[in-house]
């Protein structure tokens, strides 16, 4: 299974701003270098980007949980 | 006032607890999920959970601080810094729900919050701004404005804070470009797009004033903080006194500072910041209506209890000492140890603290919220220790720094003691001659 993983541990979020939409949408698909979620990690903000293309299948993290390092957070489907 | 919801977390809940048992008072602490066995929750008479680890649903909750407060029969609230401490609207429902709230007036708050109303009052007090200009709407205002204001200019966020919503512009054709990028930052960051230019100043120093003010009107110092040795504005570390500073220039920028306090009606423990220029003259940039991380340093010249004051200046009472009797005795320097990766641009790293070895000694003190076995959580800040050296003269309080450095142990989690042993080694850092660029120009790889 092809995902996105966390590249640091901190708070998840799929949007830039808590009033903004989402960076992507499911079912999206998303080239290799978008941003598509936000990591907080004590009070900076570090953008999650997709290494390669595809179309994003799942989001397995909900907006605002905690992640750790290497968690997978979007399950990647074909493109 | 006989119970006191500290309506904060780590190190600065510790303190304030400490100070309101030493008084007499009892205390009630707060906590997240992330948080439930923070040191503050066991040292505090009381504690009440308030919501998940993110802060937008536990400290920056005051809907929840007010349940707290009121389940447990809190009739005080302490905001300590950061979180709820510099909103204006939080500290309106404290008080409409007939809650003390250890700060100043909630008009205080918002007139200093609001950069062109605090540097208005400035004027009308009679201490020195930094030349700027007013809000700046479109590119030709701002233009206009950046004439009188000479070049290179500093584009500051109105609501802005912390060292963040600041963008240096060099030239016209710069600002050009950046006014509506600025905007657009100041709109997504605050909510405000409002802006405003400012000169930018080379080579100054960031000193700034501790000020009380008690409900009978009377106004004090305890002298000035040296925090010019900044990273991204974000400051690692502060001494008090400032080195070096001429009799004449401390007596006027501590004065100033009372000037600013009364001219706003200021109630409670305040800093009023300033830019100290190489030439010696002095602006103020802002005042921040709270206690300040970096507090301690002026307690150790002083020997003053500043967040006691604060509390007997919440419950109607005179400071407890006059201008006339309270001097600088010594010096002291302040580290602030963060969970933080040198190697790595300063990237904040949460993890488990495994070790931390505490040092100790005479003129040695550390304030943290943790133990070891604690969880420096990706919630909040990085900060996991403020060491603080005092001795009777500078060369003392540094040589104490070194020790102190050699003795603190943490383990876990990457931290910034690396940094501080290279900089109080720095010729520079023992002479006293930095500015608020100077680390970043001793360290442009971490930038």
């Amino acid at each position: 299974m092809a995902t996105i993983k966390a590249q640091m541990p901190g708070v998840f979020y799929r949007r830039p701003a808590p009033e903004k939409p989402v960076y992507v949408e499911d079912g999206e698909s998303i080239s290799a270098g978008q941003t598509i979620a936000l990591i907080e990690v004590m009070k900076t903000f570090n953008e999650v980007k997709a290494d390669t293309p595809g179309t994003v299948a799942e989001f397995l993290v909900e907006d605002g949980d905690e992640v750790d390092v290497g968690q997978d957070i979007v399950r990647l489907g074909e493109t | 006032m006989r119970r006191v919801l500290v309506a904060n977390r780590g190190e600065i809940a510790v303190r304030i607890i400490r100070a309101a048992h030493a008084a007499g008072l009892e205390t009630v602490a707060v906590y997240s999920d992330a948080d439930e066995h923070g040191r503050w929750v066991q040292l505090a008479d009381t504690a009440v959970h308030i919501g998940k680890s993110a802060a937008a649903k536990s400290y920056l909750n005051s809907a929840a601080l007010v349940e707290a407060a009121r389940s447990t029969g809190a009739d005080a609230v302490h905001p300590g810094y950061g979180f709820l401490s510099e909103r204006a609207g939080a500290a309106k429902e404290f008080a409409d729900a007939g809650l003390t709230f250890v700060g100043p007036a909630v008009s205080t708050i918002e007139t200093m919050g609001d950069k062109a109303a605090a540097r208005e009052a400035a004027r009308r007090a009679g201490v020195p701004v930094v030349p700027g200009s007013g809000p700046v709407g479109d590119v030709d205002e701002a233009l206009a404005a950046a004439d009188d204001v000479g070049y290179p200019v500093l584009l500051k966020a109105a609501a802005g804070g912390g060292g963040r919503g600041i963008r240096p512009v060099a030239s016209a054709a710069e600002l050009a470009e950046a006014l509506p990028a600025a905007q657009a930052e100041a709109r997504a960051a605050f909510s405000d797009d409002t802006v405003y230019l400012e000169r930018a100043i080379d080579g100054a120093r960031h000193i700034e004033v501790q000020i009380l003010a008690d409900t009978a009107g009377t106004v004090v110092h305890t002298f000035e903080r040296d925090c010019s040795v900044q990273r991204r504005r974000q400051k690692l570390i502060e001494e008090a006194p400032a080195p070096g500073l001429p009799a004449r220039t401390r007596a006027d920028i501590n004065d100033a500072a009372v000037r600013l306090a009364r001219q706003v009606g200021y109630l409670g423990a305040g800093t009023v910041e300033f830019l100290l220029t190489p030439s010696g003259e002095f602006f103020f940039i802002e005042m921040n209506t709270r206690i300040q991380v970096e507090h301690p340093i002026s307690e150790a010249i002083t020997g003053v209890d500043l967040v006691s004051e604060q509390l007997r200046i919440a419950a109607g009472e005179p400071i407890s000492f006059g201008q006339d009797d309270v001097g600088i005795r010594g010096a002291a320097v302040e580290l602030r140890i963060n969970a933080e990766d040198p190697d790595n641009r300063f990237q904040p790293t949460p993890g488990t603290l495994t070790r931390l070895d505490l040092p100790g000694g005479p003129g040695v003190r550390v304030d943290t919220g943790f133990v070891a076995g604690d969880r420096i959580s990706p919630f909040y800040d990085s900060m996991i220790a403020k060491v603080i050296c005092s001795g009777p003269d500078r060369d003392t309080a540094l040589a104490r720094a070194r020790q102190a450095l050699a003795e603190l142990r943490v383990e876990g989690v990457p931290t910034t003691v690396s940094v501080h042993r290279r900089l109080l080694d720095e010729p520079d850092v023992r002479a006293g001659a930095v500015h608020t660029r100077w680390l970043e120009e001793l360290m442009p790889e971490t930038l």
